[in-house]
């Protein structure tokens, strides 16, 4: 590293790197002390003496234990996972092979095939709900799993697709010729040498539809009704918001649940996360 | 075992650039035969036509008795070593060259035997359970070179194996690569833009211009009778100098001359110059053709000049001059003691003179 004054690193080093993490954490802080707070502080304004905005002085692990009583929420948390995994699943084994025959086959208009399939991920969810609500009925499949489990892949497959296609560029073509000719036809090359050579951007596509879907709040508003049947982020905002009454420290608690399999999933994968993403193999 | 035939073989991409035009080669059983040109040429895509990974667009390929035109790579019983490796980077050594084994469903202590086999010829034996990353280029290159062995191929393909290597290293590797053709005697067809590289290992050469072949022939052959002005540039280092002459019939005898070079036609030219007499055409000499005259030198075969620059390196001397409008240089003893301006008579060897066409640049 070159050698810099010590206070021109602080001046533009430390403290900007400070303000961001403040900046980005402090979300999650309130979220996760307001969970911890008992309800008389919670609703203790501002301007009263005893007030303390940043901090509790009571923890409590009540709203948690509402949350899981007298709500749904680990069916919520159930139905989220199970729909995130096997959305994600078939979005990645769609993507792998769309993107391996964009990447590789040249045949005729597959450039033109590309840029369609990262079109229709712009297109925005809440056009494409009206269609597929129509679909869904006529299919039966309103208030299932199914509903989510099919409809996610429709968003996830063109984002997996053109992930995966910007990472099988980067493999050299040498690996698959030199299969080739080893005795591997086409198919078999994909599968014993691209592919294993593509697990960390198999990894990054996965984690962000895994994230997508976890998050995924519109069709999941729509297609679901059943209390039984929600994901959390739709779970936790129709049960917990009655009218005009907002349960916060249960809300909060949801929400803090809720987003621990998603940061779990990151931190494991976060190397190939990077990799994935900024696409390098080395030889 | 298998010699490799190419009959009027063509290639035209899609966007219309002919990169192989009418390429005939006859490469024998056990043959080390090299592709040599400048990039562009199309000797790649030439050996990527035998190997089957480019389409041919005309012509006919035979691996021994048999058209492989529509083989798929696989049935071609071919190996091949690529310029960056190709090493599957997920595999360990010993799976790498134990893949194309275990493709063809050889059983388990056959592929072991080889690969071991192969590990000891090439000193990669303590190196069989690492992964590609953790190897430097010499010993990746290596492994790329097993991995193409244990196959036993009727046809080894190397497509500038030692490009990537660093200058040392490259001569190293060279020499090893020549030992292990002798000791394995296979047919092998190896492709690179280095003529250096092309000259020592190859039986035979072959080299390559825009999609065409230029010249085939053993190395020395290529060197000392070069069918046309590009082959005789292309081969040699210092290459051969060039001075562009008008050949002139005057006393009974041909003349060569430019701006302030007179030479004489040497006996065995003369036949094959008498028709350009009176036409322009490129007179070419080798550095090693030339010399700083004696008394001894004929004055047809000699002429006046300055140094222009002196390299020493050693074991050699080059001297760099002007004469006839254009720099030349000459490869002298080490003894020889010249300063640059200094004013210098040159001679010839009358016996390594070379006469090309000027429009053609064939041969004369």
């Amino acid at each position: 590293m070159v050698i810099e004054r010590k206070w021109k690193k602080w001046l533009f080093f430390y403290v900007p790197l400070a303000v961001f993490i403040i900046f980005t954490l402090f979300p999650f802080y309130w979220m996760a002390v307001t969970a911890l707070r008992p309800d008389g502080e919670l609703y203790r304004t501002f301007r009263q003496a005893n007030a303390t905005p940043f901090w509790t002085l009571a923890p409590t692990l009540e709203h948690f234990r509402d949350l899981l009583k007298t709500t749904a929420f680990p069916q919520w948390l159930w139905n989220t996972m199970l729909i995130a995994i096997v959305s994600t699943i078939i979005s990645l084994i769609c993507g792998m092979f769309a993107g391996y025959a964009l990447a590789r086959l040249k045949f005729r208009g597959s450039e033109f095939l590309g840029t369609i399939i990262f079109i229709t991920y712009l297109v925005p969810q809440t056009l494409l709900f009206i269609p597929l609500a129509d679909i869904i009925r006529e299919m039966q499949l309103g208030n299932t799993p199914w509903a989510l489990m099919l409809t996610y892949p429709t968003f996830l497959i063109p984002f997996c697709t053109w992930l995966l296609m910007g990472y099988f560029k980067t493999i050299p073509k040498e690996l698959e010729e030199c299969a080739r000719i080893d005795g591997a036809t086409r198919f078999g090359a994909m599968v014993r040498i691209i592919f294993p050579v593509a697990v960390p951007g198999i990894l990054s596509a996965g984690i962000f539809a895994f994230t997508l879907s976890w998050n995924e709040f519109i069709y999941a508003l729509i297609f679901m009704s059943s209390a039984e049947l929600k994901t959390v982020p739709v779970g936790v905002v129709s049960e917990l918001i009655r009218g005009d009454i907002f349960f916060w420290g249960q809300l909060m608690a949801g929400a803090l649940l809720g987003s621990i399999p998603v940061a779990l999933v990151y931190s494991f994968f976060v190397e190939y996360y990077v990799t994935g993403l900024t696409g390098s193999v080395k030889g | 075992m298998a010699n490799v035939t190419i009959r009027n073989l063509n290639k035209n991409y899609e966007n219309g650039f002919h990169a192989v035009k009418d390429v005939n080669l006859e490469i024998r059983d056990k043959e080390f035969m090299v592709l040599v040109g400048p990039s562009g040429c199309g000797k790649t895509t030439t050996l990527r036509m035998v190997a089957g990974l480019e389409e041919i667009t005309s012509g006919d390929i035979m691996i021994g008795k048999d058209v492989v035109n529509d083989l798929p790579p696989m049935d071609r019983n071919i190996a091949m070593v690529f310029q960056n490796y190709a090493l599957y980077p997920h595999k360990s050594v010993y799976q790498n060259m134990a893949f194309g084994l275990q493709m063809r469903k050889y059983p388990k202590d056959e592929i072991e035997k080889r690969v071991r086999e192969a590990a000891d010829i090439l000193g990669i034996g303590p190196l069989l359970d690492r992964k590609p990353r953790q190897l430097s280029g010499g010993q990746r290159q290596r492994v790329a070179v097993g991995r193409a062995i244990v196959r036993h191929p009727e046809v080894f393909l190397f497509d500038e194996p030692l490009s990537n290597l660093d200058a040392q290293l490259r001569v190293q590797m060279r020499v090893e690569l020549k030992r292990l053709h002798e000791r394995l005697e296979t047919t092998a067809i190896y492709v690179t833009h280095d003529q250096v590289e092309a000259m020592t290992l190859g039986d035979r050469v072959v080299v390559m211009k825009d999609g065409r072949v230029q010249q085939v022939g053993e190395p020395l052959e290529l060197y000392e009778t070069p069918a046309n002005k590009f082959v005789a540039g292309f081969i040699g280092s210092p290459s051969m100098n060039f001075v562009d002459v008008t050949i002139s019939d005057s006393g009974g005898a041909l003349w060569a001359q430019a701006e302030g070079l007179r030479l004489k036609v040497p006996p065995q030219k003369v036949e094959g110059a008498r028709a350009h007499s009176g036409k322009r055409a490129t007179l070419g000499m080798r550095p090693e053709a030339l010399h700083l005259a004696t008394g001894s030198d004929h004055a047809d075969y000699s002429f006046d000049t300055a140094v222009d620059v002196v390299e020493p390196l050693g074991n050699e001397i080059l001297i760099n001059f002007r004469a006839g409008g254009a720099a030349m240089v000459t490869r002298v003893d080490p003894s020889v003691r010249v300063k640059a301006h200094q004013g210098i008579r040159v001679a010839l060897d009358p016996e390594r003179v070379h006469f090309f066409d000027d429009t053609s640049g064939a041969a004369i």
